[in-house]
């Protein structure tokens, strides 16, 4: 079975031909009218044929002096070609305070166009004001992640196509294997040139670095950057190639800093939390996953920055450092790098503004895209290099499987980020709370899977440490520690002894989103919730 | 219409817990709603719950709304009970399952360097409390609960004490000051509580009271174990009569001294090196050692200054004191490094000990160090040394063997 390009198949079914796949999930091999490959097992689907490829174009038809601005974006988007049936992509560097979406979308209503498919590498609470063209028919779908609001809107079976949930790596995956593709990108640009040439480390929104626009500079049909901050060519440096750029517009502000970068990533208070993340530290301390020269990524929520705190105070005490950490970056790491804890950032996203500040100043701190770090199809990528990775979940089952995108009561919350692409790190650690409120976190099988049992390793918990039984040199490491290490089984029991056991969501009979696996294999499906 | 009772806390920030309202009405069958933030996964739980209670304490004619935001059963149910009581004055009590691990109790003399005071009507904070490690949990009825809430916080305080697992923590409740206090230990005394908090002690009779009501309690229920007692000191009254508080029954341990209180009373302010508390604190301390109890300090309020905990913990130390409250799980840790023996402690009562060992296994009468005798209560307090040593992980357990290889 081939994964075939993005057919505009307007008429054809949402979702058909329900199989079992390898984790025993049903899922469809028909979405939106496209042939999909069923998840194999890890490693086991290897795709044939070559990558897709942009159309060929000439330089005859771009103007010689380099100037490529035209007066407004919807002047862009027309000369695009903006039709129905589109796909649009954005990328979300820009994080809640992104105003670019919605404006393409406005145009596109104005302009009457139909059936668009947006693509954005993920979305967030302020793009809820999509709804009405989700409603309208102007958008028939959305490609990517959908948080909050469009969650909702998705599990309730309200939006016209199916969606598609991917990681950031998938999504590199995804274009450049031809599965989606990009019809127009759009790209905001804290910097440009009229070239074409932009970046994210300099400007009022400055964002740090635009890597999630990588794939869709290279492969879409057209790309359109926006800017705020026009700078005389070169734009230095330039992240995007204004030789991928077919026009750059110019408007008065493409984003809202403050929440660009939150500017308030600050460790946990929560005692509970910072338990968890002292646990999680000493584990990797005693299982000797610390070393002069290793390597870890720990994301932005509270307990990983506190974790990193740990091991910066380890790595200091111990007159070590690291080799490099991964990012998303934030003044944690920024001050880790600073104090030669740490030899390199390699950077996938800035949280904050020191983050922004030592990607422009310091050449350790590297920017760095889903294709170098994540994609599954390519020779390699650095996820599987890293020592530990430090992730979440919203469940975690008895086999280790974890859930990312929905909640216990089946409704689709979150994107699934990189976490399944940082899955293949050497040693995956989930710190979470055993309960929340009064929701176990620890189920008998998880209500989406996101990422297979066999590649997430540890399990922290407040009342205990579960180490998949599949590392056994982990728990022949960890024989005699002081640490609570008990099994899964046990720390499932006791959430449910405090909580009582939960009953399952009911779910109607109707597909609305897809999960994908890093190598584009459907992993599980999204059920509509029954109100 | 019929009256509207309502008992918890609901709105933003309100977390595990819930609020209930009860109204009165004409129909005989109960009216249950039910809005909880886990309706999915628990609301038929949270319903049937509700059913029972309602059954076993016979109550009917009732409307009742439940606005839960994820509590656990404990706390629906402490919540519904106290609702029920305030509209039907019912005695008749709904309790939940005993944990069996809960039925643990305290030695008289056992470490007490920190006590984590919870509010007693905050569920939430209480959840996970005994995975910080603190030597005690207390309960908190008095300071931390507002008037209006005194009553359904003794439901939540007695349902904690009985299903929540604090992981061999010593079990503490403060109760209100006496005589008010006293309606509290009903909701206490039979739930294998291991100690009580006397706020705002002023006399012996105060803890003669407490002490004989508790007598009276247990002998009704049928149960006999240890209920230990911790007068806190917390006005100049209470400062004179330290000494004959400390000795106003066998079941007091220790004594502790509540500074926010008793400055206040002084016409002073709390400051950080505690000058105006320095007569109150060696009172104390002096009092305590002399009746042969634990002298306690007050909690440090300060919950962001790590450091001046840190001083806090040192000189309270230096003045005698062998603990000290806590407000915030933060500061155990630092609290119990401040009081945990320093290493001259240690090696000096490593000696002791070992000279003891060799004058036992020769027979000897008396033990002693080079040229010094060394008395029977430094000889105990030194094997206390060692005890506290190794179990904090500070000494190896097998001390004796590298000691010995030094030789």
């Amino acid at each position: 079975m081939q994964i075939g390009r993005n057919q505009k198949m307007r008429k054809s079914k949402k979702f058909d031909q329900l199989v079992k796949n390898a984790a025993g999930r049903i899922v469809p091999t028909i979405v939106n009218g496209q042939q999909m490959v069923p998840y194999m097992g890890i490693g086991k689907y290897k795709p044939t044929g070559r990558k897709a490829a942009p159309m060929i174009s000439s330089c005859a038809d771009y103007p010689p002096d380099g100037n490529k601005v035209v007066p407004s974006l919807k002047e862009a988007l027309i000369r695009c070609g903006l039709n129905d049936g589109m796909t649009i992509s954005t990328h979300h560097h820009f994080r809640n305070g992104d105003l670019l979406a919605n404006q393409i979308f406005d145009i596109a209503k104005e302009l009457g166009v139909k059936n668009l498919v947006w693509f954005p590498s993920a979305s967030f609470p302020c793009h809820e004001y999509l709804i009405k063209y989700l409603e309208d028919g102007t958008i028939n779908r959305i490609e990517g992640s959908m948080n909050g609001p469009l969650g909702k809107f998705t599990s309730e079976g309200k939006m016209k196509g199916l969606g598609v949930l991917r990681s950031h790596g998938g999504r590199y995956q995804a274009v450049q294997d031809g599965e989606v593709h990009i019809d127009i990108a759009v790209i905001a640009a804290p910097t440009a040139d009229a070239f074409g040439n932009a970046n994210g480390v300099h400007g009022t929104a400055a964002c740090g670095l635009l890597g999630f626009a990588l794939a869709d500079s290279q492969y879409a049909d057209k790309v359109v950057v926006v800017t705020d901050n026009l700078v005389p060519f070169p734009c230095i440096p330039w992240q995007i190639h204004g030789n991928y750029v077919d026009y750059t517009v110019v408007i008065d502000k493409i984003g809202i800093p403050e929440k660009i970068v939150s500017g308030t990533t600050e460790i946990t208070k929560s005692p509970d939390r910072l338990y968890i993340a002292e646990l999680t530290a000493r584990f990797c301390d005693e299982a000797g996953l610390i070393y002069d020269g290793f390597s870890f990524q720990a994301g932005a929520g509270g307990t990983a920055l506190s974790i990193g705190i740990y091991f910066a105070d380890i790595l200091r005490d111990r007159k070590w450092k690291a080799r490099f950490a991964r990012g998303g970056s934030n003044k944690y790491l920024v001050s880790m790098l600073e104090e030669g804890l740490t030899d390199y950032i390699l950077d996938g996203q800035t949280f904050d503004l020191d983050g922004v500040r030592s990607m422009r100043d310091y050449p350790n701190h590297v920017n760095t895209s889903p294709f170098t770090s994540y994609n599954y199809h390519g020779k390699g990528n650095f996820a599987s290099l890293v020592d530990i990775a430090i992730l979440g979940a919203t469940e975690v089952d008895v086999h280790f499987n974890a859930n990312v995108v929905t909640h216990s009561d089946g409704y689709l919350l979150h994107g699934i980020g990189g976490w399944q692409n940082c899955l293949f790190s050497k040693c995956t650690i989930l710190p979470v709370p055993l309960f929340r409120d009064r929701l176990p976190v620890l189920r008998d099988e998880v209500t989406t899977l996101c990422g297979p049992g066999e590649l997430i390793d540890v399990i922290v918990t407040e009342r205990g440490i579960a180490i998949n039984p599949l590392r056994k040199d982990l728990i022949a490491k960890m024989k005699g520690s002081s640490l609570p290490i008990k099994t899964i089984r046990q720390l499932k029991k006791e959430a449910e002894d405090i909580c009582g056991k939960p009953d399952n969501p009911g779910f109607l009979d109707e597909v609305v989103a897809i999960v994908k696996w890093v190598d584009g294999t459907v992993l599980d499906a999204i059920w509509r919730v029954d109100k | 219409m019929g009256s509207v009772y309502t008992s918890g806390n609901k709105g933003k920030g309100i977390r595990s817990d819930c609020f209930i309202t009860l109204e009165k009405t004409r129909t005989k069958t109960p009216e249950i709603l039910v809005e909880s933030k886990v309706q999915v996964m628990y609301g038929k739980d949270i319903r049937k719950l509700i059913d029972r209670i309602l059954t076993a304490l016979k109550i009917d004619h009732v409307k009742i709304h439940v606005e839960d935001s994820g509590a656990l059963p404990f706390v629906i149910a402490a919540r519904l009970e106290s609702v029920i009581r305030m509209a039907f004055g019912t005695k008749k009590e709904f309790l939940p399952d005993l944990l069996p691990q809960n039925k643990y109790h305290t030695a008289r003399e056992r470490n007490r360097f920190s006590r984590l005071y919870l509010p007693g009507n905050t569920p939430n904070l209480m959840i996970n409390a005994g995975i910080h490690k603190p030597d005690g949990i207390i309960l908190d009825l008095e300071d931390a609960v507002a008037p209006d809430k005194k009553f359904e916080a003794r439901f939540i305080v007695r349902n904690a004490l009985r299903t929540l697992d604090f992981y061999g923590a010593e079990r503490m409740v403060r109760i209100n000051q006496v005589p008010m206090g006293l309606d509290d230990l009903e909701f206490i005394v039979p739930h294998y509580i291991n100690l009580i908090l006397i706020p705002k002690c002023e006399h012996a009779d105060q803890v003669i009271q407490v002490s004989k009501k508790i007598d009276t309690l247990q002998k009704t229920a049928k149960v006999n174990y240890s209920i230990w007692l911790m007068p806190i000191i917390e006005s100049a009254l209470g400062v004179m009569n330290a000494y004959p508080i400390a000795l106003a029954s066998d079941k007091v341990v220790a004594m502790a001294i509540g500074l926010e209180d008793y400055t206040a009373d002084l016409g002073t302010r709390r400051t950080p090196d505690g000058t105006e508390s320095f007569f109150a604190r060696s009172m104390v301390v002096n009092a305590a050692r002399a009746a042969g109890i634990q002298p306690i300090d007050s909690v440090f309020s300060d919950v962001n200054d790590m450091e001046g905990l840190k001083q806090n913990v040192i000189r309270s130390k230096a003045l005698g004191f062998d603990g000290m409250g806590c407000i915030h799980p933060r500061q155990i840790k630092v609290i119990h490094e401040g009081f945990a023996p320093e290493a001259p402690e240690i090696e000096k009562a490593g000696k002791i000990v070992l000279a003891y060992e060799n004058a036992i296994s020769k027979g000897l009468g008396v033990v002693a160090l080079g040229s010094k005798m060394i008395d029977a209560p430094v000889v105990k307090r030194a094997l206390k040394t060692i005890d506290l040593a190794v179990s904090m992980g500070i000494l190896n357990a097998n001390w004796k063997e590298s000691e010995n290889e030094k030789k």
